[in-house]
């Protein structure tokens, strides 16, 4: 179970300024549990960006958004309405973010962040792929996460240490900052990473913040 | 001039500069640091202290360029985002620029896997773009990162650091570009033994301008043995070490393999003063401090400037 929250409209709308039409992904897993992307959520929003003059090329609510498989084949049946949009903006936590940059070439934004795995870390552990940092910076980052995936949790990375696409660390661990600027090359957005990307706000995070008063 | 650094005058003089290394001990002893500092003294224009460099405990790099300041020399602190959160770092900033150090080398640091001490948390709240930031708004802005003001700003020289083999390559230039408008001054690369390669990501700089926005240094270092290459060739992260310097270095006689392996460097040197846009070398002769005034007056490059400060 990954908890997540909507971020604030005006982060979303900075996301996808520039852009005329966005198609829109929820999950009925946790997203829906959490009532930050399930069904309803994703009408909510669509009808919100509707009205902010933005237009919705269409939308899909995944049963497990997390599982790469199931998605790439729901996807499927909306190629066409996912081709009219110029980005995906998805309402989950980072892992279904991550599993729709994966499985579709076009510009991910996250539309949540994720706060915890609501003490479910241990099912998850080997396929890691959101550390629940609850500032979600996909958005950054071509829809991989750096928090989860590089050994320096780097923002404005790669260090010098990426050879052969592999993290210097270890030579079993991919490096995801090589899979990031290879992802926006292919998708032709390079110049995003460009851009500074300014220190992270680490107090709402489990191991930074306290944890407690979120739950209160 | 933005600060009183002698560095930064040799550069902005358009003079070739040369900077050297010091590692510090793993142990408390400062005549260690006053020793090699007497070897480095008139042989560069100043000098990098390691900070924890392979995540080894050693001397702080702040304390060690302290001692050596009283020598006479114009130490550069190292400074990694590896031990210090944002609240930290700021306040080493502080100090070091308030016992009159004038500047400062940004670093993400090594991981904390390579060290003595790999069950240690790391910490990067920061990577070292946004370390090269948060100083230069301290400096021009006299702002602390999180927006509020200083009285007095820490006056220091940023430096960055940069790989020009690690990949993917072709974004290299892209992300030193970053590192530049985040504010650094000046740049030390990873040593160069691919003097091809490195030629090559020094077009792209050149391609993008950013030699004329920042001065590039080349990293250089002797290589003292033919075990040593091969170790820097395979187990070293983000080395580039071909196989025509370890032969280099093979064909000689073995008494003779260190003599090679400065010559090697002083070769590298006058490639190095060859390739437009390079402003000087960095030049890490690591626990080898004895070879520096023998590579440097042979690559012709003494006396160093003395320059008013």
């Amino acid at each position: 179970m990954l908890i997540s929250k909507q971020k604030p409209l005006e982060e979303i709308l900075s996301y996808l300024e520039g852009e005329k039409s966005v198609f829109l992904v929820g999950c009925k897993g946790c997203a829906e549990g959490w009532g930050s992307g399930g069904e309803k959520q994703v009408a909510e929003m669509r009808k919100t960006l509707q009205e902010k003059g933005k237009g919705v090329s269409g939308s899909v609510v995944v049963d497990m958004l997390c599982d790469g498989a199931l998605t790439k084949l729901k996807l499927r049946a909306y190629k066409k309405e996912i081709a009219a949009g110029d980005s995906i903006l998805v309402l989950t936590d980072g892992a279904g973010v991550q599993t729709v940059a994966e499985v579709v070439d076009k510009v991910v934004h996250p539309g949540c962040n994720t706060l915890s795995a609501g003490g479910a870390h241990a099912e998850w552990k080997e396929a890691e792929s959101c550390l629940e940092c609850g500032d979600c910076v996909l958005e950054f980052t071509g829809g991989l996460c750096p928090i989860a995936r590089c050994s320096k949790h780097l923002l404005n990375g790669p260090c010098g240490g990426s050879q052969y696409g592999k993290c210097e660390v270890d030579p079993s661990i991919p490096c995801v900052w090589q899979q990031i600027v290879d992802h926006l090359a292919k998708l032709g957005q390079l110049d995003k990473l460009e851009r500074f990307v300014a220190p992270k706000n680490w107090s709402v995070s489990l191991t930074s913040g306290p944890p407690i008063k979120r739950f209160s | 001039m933005k600060t009183k650094s002698n560095l930064e005058q040799v550069l902005e003089s358009k003079i070739f500069a040369v900077t050297g290394e010091l590692g510090p001990p793993q142990s408390a002893d400062a005549e260690v640091i006053r020793r090699k500092a007497k070897i480095l003294k008139g042989n560069v224009d100043a000098f990098n202290v390691t900070d924890g460099q392979t995540a080894v405990v050693r001397m702080a790099s702040w304390a060690a360029c302290l001692i050596a300041k009283e020598e006479g020399l114009d130490p550069i602190v190292q400074m990694t985002c590896r031990d210090r959160n944002r609240i930290a770092l700021q306040m080493d900033v502080l100090g070091i620029a308030a016992l009159g150090m004038n500047n400062m080398l940004c670093l993400t640091g090594d991981h904390q896997k390579f060290g003595n001490h790999p069950n240690a948390k790391g910490v990067y709240d920061l990577d070292s773009i946004q370390l090269v930031k948060m100083v230069k708004d301290m400096r021009d802005e006299k702002k602390f990162q999180c927006g509020e003001a200083m009285a007095v700003e820490p006056r220091l020289f940023i430096g960055a650091a940069e790989n020009p083999f690690a990949d993917p390559f072709e974004f290299r230039a892209a992300r030193l570009a970053k590192k530049v408008t985040a504010g650094a001054d000046f740049i030390q690369t990873q040593i160069v033994y691919n003097v091809d390669k490195f030629a090559e990501w020094m077009k792209m700089i050149r391609d993008r301008g950013l030699h004329e926005r920042v001065k590039i240094l080349a990293g250089v270092a002797p290589i003292k043995s033919v075990g040593a290459a091969k170790y820097m060739k395979t187990r070293v992260p983000g080395m580039d070490v071909p196989d025509s310097v370890v032969a280099r270095l093979q064909g000689v006689p073995k008494e003779q393999v260190s003599k090679e392996g400065i010559k090697l460097c002083i070769d590298i040197i006058k490639q190095m003063r060859e390739i437009e846009g390079v402003a000087g070398i960095h030049l890490m002769a690591i626990e080898w401090e004895e070879a520096v005034p023998e590579i440097v007056e042979a690559a012709g490059l003494l006396p160093r400037p003395k320059l008013a400060t």
